[in-house]
């Protein structure tokens, strides 16, 4: 991120967890922010949670913080908190104002007033524009999640029943809630070139989901397999996200438990579906990740915070799942991600019109295990095969160059009267031309490219499906399939992917040495 | 395959005709004539006069862009018959992304006496300073020109997007002013709606009454099939490429139980079937006769599949005619046992609820009695009638459209529309009807009331489940010929509106169109066992309802031999099927697959068709990015694979040589 600079510095103001004992130890806060601000602002908001950096836009200095809310109550003010938000403004020398969102419904926040909370006042704060994004808070969204479940187990449900439930489950407006507030700050950030603090309540849900979600949104790099465990570790894990009681890894509070990170990962694929090149992984692997934050089968995803986790010393005694994830990369690659695609770099941008169909019910999430309600055939997994198979190919096409060129220098030496003689004997089917010089394959390469709708692996259905070692290995079947496109030059309409055209492709091969064989008894 | 020989058409009636109409023409100039004809500065004066002054307006403007087909030069007055021009763009298909130029209908061969017609509804053919609005794209202004057949709008400046519009492709229109400032909102039957800004208050309601009047020509031989000449070379012509004869003989070869026959050869036993229908061998045609007194419209059961795997069939008919007394006809039952083997029992699909075809006898239409078929079990499903059809329609794309409400009202109005429902009843019955054929190995007679909509929904779908060809480009265009125009679907009637007409007109329906959709489902869940891919639907979606080539007009194969629509227009798959076309419609990710597909129908795995109903609605970058991707990985392997196999070779045959050589 280009940290620390001018602007930004490494505050060990939290050593110890001193000051927050739900934030990490180390943590990027404006330079100007001393530590007397910083525990005085962290006095002045829930759990103590004071502004820090989350994110910090290089383009153009805006950045992104995230807090807990103010203990402002109904007039209650804290000079220190104002300076410390005042210092987070200074720190963008390219704007004069901030944004403080409250990802909370006003109402929400509106009664957490009376218990001595509440959200900034925007005349006490100099210069921050102040914004609502009506959120849900965890109790709603556990119940919507319930209710969508009860849709996608129901029995042969009519088309009206699944319409109705899905839409009386609310969920889809409540990802779109998320989403809207990702894209808010993205373009706050990104267009208007202002930084914004974002919370909601204590900080550690909502504030989360929102941060990630805008961070994604700016940076190609949070798109990426290593950048997105990147992102979970800082806006999830380090900031402390109660993993423990939102997934119900202990028995505890049933009311805690929510799908908090689950909205997460479903805004993510819901942006996947919309920009399919933007990012390096697929499907699969947000369904890996979202198993695991269940499964407790590494440690990433155990205790509310840094500290229980360090009290517990998980990072010693457990694995971590980016290990794991790492080490099986291939599975997780999205095949239409290119790091030089225009979709992957930069930010991305939605329409400015609330588009709600956009977000649609996540099948491949929530009818994981009802394998007949997915697609049969999966493009993903196609494009993963051909792609497999095109670097194999690649290697071998070197490979084989080197050869041939090593058999041409040591045939040029023997004789070239030999290969005089042996042209009149060639099969028809084949140019003359295809042994004479190593730059005919790129020729005839141009020439197999004028007929695009060829099927490139006729005889075998299955081989681009099912990536066939033998089809790589025994060489008989690929020069028919070979011999086969050459007579599809001839007519178009005849390329049946059969074996019947396989067979006597197979038997000129097979002719092509009896007639070398006849000349050279002759 | 050769070239089509040039036919007499309208051309040559031109050709002829030309000095008439120039007199004609020239002493009567038109209402609202700003001497148009002089700025033709390309094509010189000849053909201003000899062209409907419309046209002159439209050559005129297209002279100085220079890439319209309308500055070509003009041909002598004993022109040779029009013949297809190799080298020149093609047209695109009329709607979609139609912007660009559909390069010789700027210079449509008119007809003298159309001119006049057409003339007559032109009342402003020019207007300039119009502005075009469309979403996701910049607001353009330019010169909007009316011609017979198109509303055209040009920037008049290179490299700037164009409108081409077909007048049928539009389905309404609404006018609004402002002060001077008139605005029409074009609703076309593709749902696409677009915004036309126009200066003038007296320009706005010519232009929008003759947009009207031209929209909704009364007789078909007035549409653009009838105009257009086609500026690409016909390799193949489309009329021609699916005859009855050549698909029977696919199951001659595997069965002998059939026969072709010609009882309808003069359109009198049925009218709306084809000369040439498939029956059961035993079955003579004068049976034929009496049983089509017994079916509605004279529509008696005839062959639709026929099943190689295991012998099993298709067919499909009209209702039987029972009425209130339960009439019975002893040919029609021999006609359907002769279909099963012995001791076989088969399937009687009936696409309409039990309480639906038991309130039809009192029309006198009616079901099929147990007693009198005894070898067959009646099945009802429940595939709702066209006209609530359209109702779904209507509300489907009003949704899609309105970008105010918030996410639960968006779900609740898709739900409201029913369409999804529709689309899941009509898959629902192709499995069942699939189902019946390949896994209890029995046959089906399908039928609904007419045996012209939903029938034909369910015998087209059940074919592209159990028919691995019917999911090639050309086993999908040989399916629509056979089970939708052959079969009499009446597309003129059903097609002749879309989701935005306001008069209550009984007969449209988009019948066709949940019959796309549906095969876009299956698609959507095989995207690896299809030859065509989404385009390919969306372009037989907009051709159905407007369209350049003569396929989809009339409501059955008489009405298109009345209409002599192969000699004078032209065919939609003589265009297709050519191989510059087809590489659009192509799916890189097929993979043949001669296994039965079977769709899920459940809720979870159907979804709204966007690349139809939210086309204009959303922006498809990325989606073509990904597309364009996904074409990418799938060529540069197939390139690879080619060197490859050269180089393998190569290398196998210097080895042996190496070998050869080394052995003597």
């Amino acid at each position: 991120m280009g940290l620390p600079n001018n602007y930004w510095q490494l505050s060990d103001v939290n050593r110890d967890y001193r000051v927050c004992d739900s934030y990490p130890t180390e943590l990027y806060v404006p330079k100007s922010a001393t530590a007397h601000i910083i525990v005085g602002s962290s006095k002045f908001r829930s759990r103590r949670r004071f502004p820090a950096l989350s994110y910090y836009y290089k383009d153009n200095h805006a950045s992104i913080c995230r807090s807990s809310q103010p203990l402002s109550g109904f007039s209650a003010r804290c000079l220190e908190d104002e300076q410390m938000l005042q210092a987070i403004r200074k720190a963008n020398p390219g704007s004069d104002f901030i944004y403080v969102v409250d990802t909370r419904p006003k109402l929400n926040a509106m009664a957490n007033r009376a218990a001595g909370k509440g959200y900034e006042n925007e005349d006490n704060y100099s210069n921050i524009k102040f914004q609502f994004i009506g959120i849900e808070n965890i109790h709603v969204m556990r119940s919507s999640l319930q209710k969508m479940l009860e849709v996608c187990e129901l029995k042969s449900p009519s088309m009206s029943d699944f319409l109705w439930g899905l839409e009386n489950s609310g969920w889809l407006r409540h990802i779109k809630a998320i989403m809207d507030a990702g894209i808010f700050i993205a373009k706050a950030v990104s267009e208007e070139g202002a930084s914004v603090l974002v919370h909601c309540s204590d900080g550690w849900d909502r504030t989360a989901q929102v941060c990630s979600v805008a961070s994604l949104l700016l940076d190609p790099h949070y798109r990426t397999l290593k950048g997105f465990m990147v992102l979970i570790e800082k806006d999830w894990i380090s900031f402390g996200h109660k993993f423990n009681h939102r997934y119900g890894n202990l028995d505890g509070d049933p009311k805690e438990i929510s799908p908090v990170i689950d909205q997460f990962i479903e805004c993510v694929w819901q942006l996947m579906e919309q920009f399919p090149c933007a990012f390096e992984f697929n499907e699969r692997f947000l369904i890996h990740i979202q198993h695991h934050i269940y499964s407790c089968q590494f440690g990433n995803f155990l205790c509310n915070s840094q500290k229980e986790r360090q009290e517990l010393k998980i990072q010693e005694r457990t694995y971590s799942l980016w290990a794991h994830l790492w080490k099986n990369r291939a599975d997780y690659m999205n095949p239409l991600f290119r790091a030089d695609h225009s979709q992957t770099r930069g930010t991305l941008r939605l329409p400015t019109t609330p588009c709600n169909f956009m977000y649609k019910f996540w099948n491949g999430m929530y009818n994981r295990f009802e394998k007949g309600l997915q697609p049969r055939q999966s493009v993903t997994d196609y494009l993963m095969a051909v792609k497999e198979e095109t670097q194999q190919l690649e290697e071998e096409l070197e490979a084989l160059e080197e050869r041939l060129e090593k058999i041409q220098k040591v045939q040029l030496n023997h004789t070239k009267v030999k290969s005089k003689q042996s042209e009149p004997s060639k099969h028809s089917g084949f140019s003359t031309s295809d042994n004479s010089t190593a730059n005919t394959p790129q020729d005839y390469s141009g020439n197999m490219k004028s007929f695009p709708s060829r099927s490139p692996s006729q005889g075998d259905e299955d081989s681009a499906l099912i990536l066939t070692q033998d089809n790589l290995k025994s060489s008989d079947p690929d020069l028919s399939a070979n011999s086969d496109q050459e007579s599809g030059v001839e007519d178009l309409s005849c390329r049946s992917p059969s074996g019947g055209e396989c067979a006597p492709s197979e038997d000129s091969a097979k002719d092509r040495d009896s007639d070398e064989a006849v000349f050279l008894t002759a | 395959m050769k070239p089509v020989q040039p036919r007499p058409g309208p051309q040559v009636v031109v050709a002829a005709a030309g000095p008439a109409a120039e007199r004609s023409l020239h002493p009567r100039p038109g209402p609202g004539r700003t001497g148009s004809a002089r700025e033709t500065p390309g094509p010189g004066p000849a053909p201003a006069l000899v062209f409907p002054r419309p046209v002159t307006v439209t050559a005129g403007l297209a002279a100085p862009t220079g890439a319209w087909g309308g500055a070509r030069p003009p041909r002598p007055v004993p022109a040779p018959p029009a013949c297809p021009e190799p080298g020149h763009s093609p047209p695109q298909p009329c709607g979609g992304v139609t912007a660009s130029a559909l390069p010789d209908s700027a210079v449509p061969w008119l007809r003298p006496r159309e001119t006049m017609e057409f003339a007559e509804l032109i009342k402003t053919p020019r207007v300039d300073n119009v502005v075009l609005h469309r979403p996701f794209y910049p607001a353009v202004e330019g010169t909007l020109c009316l011609t017979g057949h198109h509303l055209i709008l040009s920037s008049r400046q290179d490299n700037t997007e164009e409108l081409w519009l077909l007048h049928s492709n539009i389905d309404a229109i609404d006018k609004r002013f402002v002060g001077p400032l008139g605005t029409i909102i074009i609703k076309c039957k593709d749902f696409r709606i677009i915004q036309l800004d126009i200066p003038g208050m007296e320009e706005c309601l010519n232009i929008a009454s003759s947009i009207e009047a031209l929209s909704t020509l009364d007789s078909i031989t007035l549409m653009y099939p009838f105009f257009y000449r086609p500026m690409f070379e016909v390799v193949e012509d489309g009329w021609h490429s699916f005859l009855p004869e050549q698909e029977f003989e696919l199951y001659s070869s595997a069965t002998s139980e059939w026969r072709l026959s010609y009882v309808n050869k003069e359109f009198a036993v049925c009218p709306s079937y084809p000369p040439i229908v498939i029956v059961p061998k035993p079955i003579d045609d004068e049976a034929l006769r009496k049983v089509a007194t017994f079916r509605h419209g004279g529509r008696f059961p005839v062959l639709s599949y026929y099943h190689k795997k295991n012998g099993m069939v298709i067919m499909r008919s009209g209702q039987p005619l029972t009425g209130t007394n339960g009439r019975r006809c002893k040919e029609d039952e021999k006609l359907i046992n002769a279909t099963l083997r012995a001791g076989k029992r088969g399937y009687i699909i009936d696409t309409r609820s039990l309480n639906v075809a038991q309130q039809a006898r009192a029309k006198g239409g009616g079901f099929e009695q147990e007693a009198h078929y005894p070898q067959w079990r009646r099945l009802h499903k429940s595939i709702e009638r066209y006209p609530i059809l359209q109702e779904s329609l209507i509300k489907l794309v009003e949704a899609c459209n309105d970008q105010t409400h918030n996410m639960d009202r968006w779900l609740g109005r898709l739900e409201a529309s029913n369409w999804l429902t529709h689309i899941k009843e009509i898959l629902t019955t192709a499995c069942l009807a699939a189902q019946c054929i390949d896994r209890e190995g029995a046959s089906i007679l399908i039928h609904g009331t007419e045996g012209t909509d939903s029938t034909l929904q369910v015998t087209s779908l059940a074919q592209i489940i159990l028919e691995p060809r019917s999911r090639t480009i050309r086993g999908f265009e040989a399916l629509i010929e056979r089970e939708w125009l052959q079969a009499g679907h009446p597309f003129q009637q059903r097609c002749a509106q879309s989701a935005y007409c306001n008069s209550k007109q009984k007969w449209e329906s988009p019948v066709f169109l949940l019959f796309l959709d549906c095969v876009w489902q299956i698609l959507r869940q095989f995207p690896c066992s299809f030859e065509f891919n989404e385009n390919f639907l969306i372009m037989l979606f907009e051709h159905a309802y407007a369209s350049q080539f003569g396929t989809f007009l009339g409501n059955n194969e008489s009405e298109r031999c009345k209409l002599k629509l192969q000699q004078k227009t032209m065919s939609l798959w003589s265009w297709v099927n050519r191989p510059s076309e087809l590489s659009k419609f192509t799916n890189p990710l097929f993979e043949a697959n001669n296994l039965v597909i079977w769709p899920s129908v459940a809720p979870q795995s159907l979804q709204l068709w966007e690349g139809i109903f939210l086309r204009w609605n959303r922006s498809s970058k990325y989606l073509d990015e990904a597309y364009e991707e996904m074409v990418n990985i799938i060529e540069y392997n197939k390139e690879l694979q080619a060197k490859v196999n050269v180089l393998r070779r190569q290398l196998a045959e210097l080895e042996t040589e190496d070998g050869m050589q080394e052995s003597p």
